[in-house]
């Protein structure tokens, strides 16, 4: 059922460089985390990119999966954030 | 079917832009959730053995409270907002020791009691060392009241509040007369570090019962046993949002206070609901105020001066704040279920940047402070005034914002430093988020003759209601 599906918002933002989707692609892969929609611009020089997975088939702690993004994202050199949609949903939808 | 619900949701998805806006707002605009409150109440923690209470009202708070802090951290990291404070208020602590408490010392002991409990659980305040007084004082009220000064002295945590009068009973004058000595004294006694045990105080016209921001939470006597209470902020965000509205004209200038005001308050609403079920305990309500912090770009003086105002305190600073206040109710009253508290723009002058430079600049005085505090929630609030300032006019100022709060139907409150040592040109440093202030002049005239009647000024005529 997709209504009762928990999905997450990933965000990547930062300078561009060769191989960011592939670094967090690999990430997400390797800890069962579902990819349902990616959307990504570059403006003015700047990476941003917006991923809605699925996390309910990780085995991992969702505060464990946003220290490891942001720390991946801080060997890149982007800033990965990783939050429950809810936020956004509550935020722009009535 | 299934594809219907899989287009639904397609069409509803977030959008790239939705969510930088978001992230802007927390990143840059310092969106956060000012605080969870757990409210706790501790009547069947009342024995008439001193000893027992404070056993009581220390296995209640350690108990109740236990996962709130890492509640708070959890919800911060899957939300990726910031949760800045996470507290407790308790049943006002009068009515808890009233049996078992002798003298103000007795009174003391639960002070201490809470604070240890507030240490033991990690939250960085607790609230409810408060005595609820608007008509009359028992004799523990009373005791409690003369206690205030050496409880605040020999905690940390402890958060104080006693309510002075409201629409309905009326203004107690003894009390209004009593707590210009009690503040004195709280100054007094912490002289050596700028008076601070003072911003730890406060007093009010019509206390809220559900107040989750301090020094004036406590735990109502209507509430239930245990109830979480959440109050959101952003004053960055409406100001960011006014910036792209400039020179518009009020109708389009109150739409968008509106609307920021509902995304503010729906992320409040998200907390406080994600809180109440990891913590198994009832939802109460959000507060809807702008709180400022003296970070740049976190101030309620900086939307006003963005409305139009070269600084708050010029003409038109009252009108402009109740259209503000007005309108952040407007935005937030929809975005949650149960809205209370102070609900409102808060004009604390020593937590607010913008205020700050509002005073030093010589464009906000005293008396317009009152005036803004007749259309906004709360009232002359962390407020540094010079030490000498007798006790008698301290509690004429105190009366004057009892009387706006009375006559408007509305809360208003009192937290005012009398800064021992120092007067005006001098400044008092509060630290870390409750910033610092410059010493304001107060008028010079007496009111001795008119606070020292003794009694109580009668509830207004609109009052009556029945």
């Amino acid at each position: 059922m997709v209504n009762t599906m928990k999905k997450t918002i990933i965000t990547v933002v930062g300078k561009d460089a060769v191989g960011i989707i592939a670094k967090v692609c690999t990430y997400l892969a390797d800890n069962q985390i579902n990819i349902l929609d990616i959307s990504q611009t570059i403006v003015q020089g700047f990476f941003n990119m917006m991923m809605i997975v699925d996390t309910n088939q990780t085995g991992k702690d969702f505060g464990v999966i946003v220290d490891e993004l942001a720390k991946l994202g801080e060997d890149i050199g982007v800033a990965i954030r990783c939050q429950k949609e809810e936020i956004f949903d509550s935020m722009h939808r009535i | 079917m299934e594809t219907i619900k899989r287009k639904a949701w397609f069409i509803t998805m977030i959008n790239l832009y939705e969510v930088a806006e978001t992230n802007e707002m927390i990143a840059k605009e310092n969106l956060d959730v000012r605080t969870i409150t757990l409210g706790i109440s501790l009547l069947d923690c009342i024995d008439s053995d001193l000893q027992k209470v404070n056993e009581n009202v220390y296995r209640k708070i350690t108990t109740v409270a236990k996962d709130l802090v890492q509640t708070g951290q959890e919800i911060e990291k899957e939300f990726g907002i910031p949760i800045v404070n996470k507290r407790i208020s308790v049943t006002p602590m009068a009515l808890i020791g009233g049996a078992a408490c002798k003298s103000p010392d007795d009174f003391v002991t639960l002070a201490q009691t809470m604070d240890r409990a507030a240490k033991a659980v990690g939250v960085n305040l607790i609230g409810g060392y408060s005595a609820l007084v608007s008509k009359g004082m028992t004799q523990a009220d009373e005791m409690l009241i003369r206690s205030i000064p050496k409880a605040l002295h020999t905690t940390e945590r402890v958060c104080s509040s006693v309510n002075l009068g409201s629409t309905k009973t009326g203004i107690n004058m003894d009390a209004v007369r009593l707590m210009g000595d009690i503040i004195k004294e709280t100054a007094l006694i912490s002289q050596d570090n700028d008076s601070m045990d003072c911003m730890k105080l406060v007093v009010f016209c019509n206390a809220p019962d559900d107040n989750p921001f301090m020094a004036g939470a406590f735990h109502g006597v209507t509430e239930a046993d245990a109830v979480i209470n959440v109050g959101v902020s952003g004053p960055g965000v409406v100001k960011t949002a006014l910036e792209k509205v400039r020179g518009e004209n009020f109708e389009v200038l109150c739409e968008t206070i509106k609307k920021t005001a509902f995304k503010v308050t729906r992320v409040g609403q998200l907390v406080a609901q994600e809180a109440s079920k990891m913590l198994g305990i009832p939802f109460g309500i959000v507060d809807l105020s702008l709180a400022p912090t003296p970070a740049i770009g976190d101030s309620v003086a900086d939307i006003l001066c963005e409305i139009g105002l070269e600084y708050a305190g010029a003409p038109g600073t009252t009108a402009a704040l109740a259209l503000l206040n007005d309108q952040v109710k407007k935005g937030g009253v929809m975005a949650s279920s149960y809205v209370g508290g102070l609900s409102g723009a808060f004009i604390p002058v020593s937590e607010d940047q913008g205020m700050i430079d509002a005073v030093t600049a010589g464009a906000l005085t005293l008396e317009k402070l009152e005036a803004m505090t007749c259309v906004c929630s709360v009232g002359l609030d962390m407020i540094a005034i010079p030490g000498d300032t007798p006790n008698t006019t301290i509690a004429g100022i105190i009366a004057d914002e009892m009387a706006i709060g009375m006559v408007n139907q509305k809360t208003t409150a009192v937290r005012i430093i009398p800064a021992i040592g120092k007067t005006l040109g001098d400044k008092v440093e509060f630290g870390g988020l409750f910033g610092y202030a410059p010493i304001m002049p107060v008028n010079k005239f007496s009111c001795e003759a008119f606070v020292n009647r003794g009694g109580r000024i009668p509830a207004p005529i609109h009052s009556f209601k029945n």
